[in-house]
């Protein structure tokens, strides 16, 4: 274990931004969100980012290849340059690690996204031990222990400090990089503060959000639940719940057309939207109950039946918060789980 | 025997494909045939049922499947009904105009496992044969691997048929090769059957000695399945296709996502007891 004082957290902010991207939660007056950090800047650590960090790895709009054509009308594609500058991701919480987990699962499975493998290869994960839980977190759901964050780099603030731990051989690489601003620490240094974080977390609202009743093989069950026309009536099918969401990884494919030729992009979409599924000649999901239900049925139940009982949910309560009709995966799992 | 695995760094990255030909099939349906531009080559190989991802840069893409056999080693088909921008578009092309193409995309027929040694039932409606023709190809290069080989295929009128020529010149004289058409409505000229191929498919009374392949509109789809039930099918020995929207082709973008299936890349092809496992959604 490492540690740096507070107050010297500059010093370390620009001996990382010498060589590298760092990106950091920033409070831009609207909201709290990552930004890269700039000499000045003063990242905030104890508020939760309204947006995750998967921004940094799947940013919401990439452009994957341009077309052009020459004189015979022959198509010419050019490639976009992949990644190559390293860049390091300040303060994700535990939940937004574990996200990023899921996000590898589908985008480095065969065959392997390249855009995201570039940015995983090239990122560092300082990730952040919470000290305020939110009243909307519920990660404790999913097994997730927000006292003790994975990712590159663990980092616990507590008191004067910022204690450091590296998680994995990047991480190590990362600290000795930085290692003349550091000082030796104990392990037993954030102990209290781990332990006063898990305290907090059994007094939170949704503590005692259990996931009964839902996991791997249960498709046939649920997807028929009569409550699902209850529960998606009020569901306008914004989507902010799958742009907030640090694992909704659905993405649409375009084309700009442009003066100088098109350009093909990509760009978060979500499965709550109307024209989701649509076809020249025909939609398979018609009713914004099929949709709602398809949300939290991949969280739920596709998933884990995928993934070794893994949820694609890891509690962060981003969906909690921002619905503007105050619906959410905690009601759905709530009113379909076998606690009832 | 086809394991083409889609090189990483290409995974979304289209080739460039030139027409060079172009067949109008019916008053909505055309068949392009495209080589490499690069090379002249066929792009990449496949198998019968998987699908490639069709484009002209700056319209948008869309999923077809590979109505050329695999045996074809000279170009790749993909017959295309008009029905969107994209598809409306593409039939405005020509000889010598370039599309993008990329692939291939999903699970086979299984060609050299399951229907190896079995008599082969193929049932197709309308477009719904394009898929199909590229099984039906592969089975005749191949004709010593299966038995007995019927092809019912059925349009509205008789000038909605697909591949008619293909079917009726060169299908229909093979040894060991049936091949029954029909029309929905009485057409002056017509001398074959008329019906709709459900009614069609009980009338020819089938034995169920066979593997059966459905392809075709969602309705005639169920009704044929249930017809073959009648007859004494069992769903393990039935075959068909899902389309739903698909955008990455490769499993990431969730847009063909239906239980915990992907379609584009666990389908297109199911057997009809799989099927049975997903949610009534498609
Ligand atoms: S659940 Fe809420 S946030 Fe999500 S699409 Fe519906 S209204 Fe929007
Ligand atoms: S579904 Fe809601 S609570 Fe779960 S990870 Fe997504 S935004 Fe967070
Ligand atoms: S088309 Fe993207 S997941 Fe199937």
């Amino acid at each position: 274990m490492k540690k740096i004082a507070l107050a010297n957290m500059n010093a370390l902010y620009e001996a990382i931004a010498k060589d590298m991207n760092l990106y950091v939660p920033i409070d831009n007056k609207a909201s709290v969100n990552y930004a890269e950090w700039k000499q000045g800047d003063t990242p905030v650590f104890d508020k939760m980012t309204v947006r995750s960090a998967k921004d940094a790895f799947f940013p919401q709009c990439e452009n994957m290849s341009t077309f052009s054509r020459d004189d015979d009308n022959r198509i010419i594609i050019d490639k976009i340059k992949l990644t190559e500058k390293d860049f390091v991701v300040m303060g994700i919480r535990a939940c937004d690690v574990k996200a990023v987990a899921v996000l590898d699962k589908v985008f480095l499975s065969e065959p392997v996204d390249t855009f995201y493998k570039a940015r995983r290869d090239h990122s560092i994960l300082v990730s952040l031990s919470c000290s305020r839980p939110e009243e909307t977190c519920f990660c404790s759901t999913f097994g997730i222990d927000p006292a003790e964050p994975k990712g590159d780099v663990a980092m616990y603030i507590v008191g004067d400090y910022a204690y450091f731990n590296a998680c994995t051989d990047k991480g190590e690489k990362f600290l000795n990089g930085v290692s003349g601003l550091l000082e030796n620490a104990n392990d037993t240094d954030v102990d209290a503060a781990k332990a006063a974080t898990r305290e907090i977390m059994t007094k939170l609202p949704l503590h005692d959000v259990t996931t009964d009743g839902w996991g791997a093989g249960v498709l046939e069950e649920m997807f028929n639940r009569p409550e699902w026309e209850e529960l998606s009536s009020s569901c306008i099918g914004c989507g902010t719940c799958t742009y907030v969401c640090p694992t909704c990884q659905c993405y649409d494919i375009r084309d700009y057309n442009g003066s100088n030729g098109v350009t093909r992009y990509r760009c978060w979409d979500s499965c709550m939207k109307s024209d989701f599924t649509m076809m020249a000649h025909g939609n398979n999901r018609t009713t914004q109950l099929q949709r709602f239900r398809q949300r939290f049925m991949h969280k739920l139940v596709y998933s884990p039946t995928n993934n070794d009982g893994e949820f694609s949910c890891v509690g962060c309560g981003r969906c909690v918060a921002k619905c503007p009709v105050s619906m959410n995966i905690v009601k759905v799992i709530k009113t379909m789980g076998g606690k009832k | 025997m086809c394991d083409n695995k889609i090189s990483t760094n290409e995974a979304l990255i289209p080739h460039v494909a030139k027409i060079i030909n172009v067949r109008t099939q019916t008053h909505d349906v055309k068949t392009f045939a495209v080589v490499s531009s690069v090379d002249g080559g066929v792009m990449f190989d496949h198998m019968p049922g998987q699908c490639a991802m069709v484009s002209i840069p700056g319209v948008g893409e869309a999923m077809f499947s590979i109505t050329s056999s695999p045996t074809n080693t000279a170009f790749k088909e993909f017959s295309v009904k008009r029905c969107g921008i994209l598809t409306e578009i593409l039939h405005g092309l020509e000889e010598g105009d370039e599309i993008t193409v990329r692939g291939p995309y999903g699970k086979q027929f299984p060609v050299e496992t399951d229907f190896k040694g079995e008599n082969l039932l193929f049932i197709a409606g309308g477009i719904g044969i394009a898929p199909l023709r590229s099984v039906i190809n592969y089975a005749r290069a191949n004709r010593d691997n299966y038995g007995q080989i019927d092809v019912l295929y059925g349009a509205r009128s008789s000038s909605d048929l697909v591949e008619y020529e293909e079917m009726t010149k060169e299908w229909a004289n093979d040894k060991n090769f049936n091949v029954h058409v029909t029309i929905d409505r009485a057409e002056e000229g017509w001398e074959g059957n008329v019906g709709f191929v459900p009614t069609y498919l009980k009338e020819l009374a089938f034995d169920n000695n066979r593997t059966a392949v459905i392809c075709g509109p969602p309705i005639m789809i169920k009704f044929v399945l249930g017809g073959l039930i009648e007859m004494g099918f069992n769903k393990t020995q039935v075959y068909t296709t899902l389309e739903l929207k698909m955008k990455c082709g490769i499993g990431k973008c969730g847009r063909c996502n239906i239980g915990s299936k992907y379609v584009c890349k666990d389908g297109p092809v199911f057997r009809c007891d799989e099927i049975d496992e997903l949610p009534n959604e498609y």
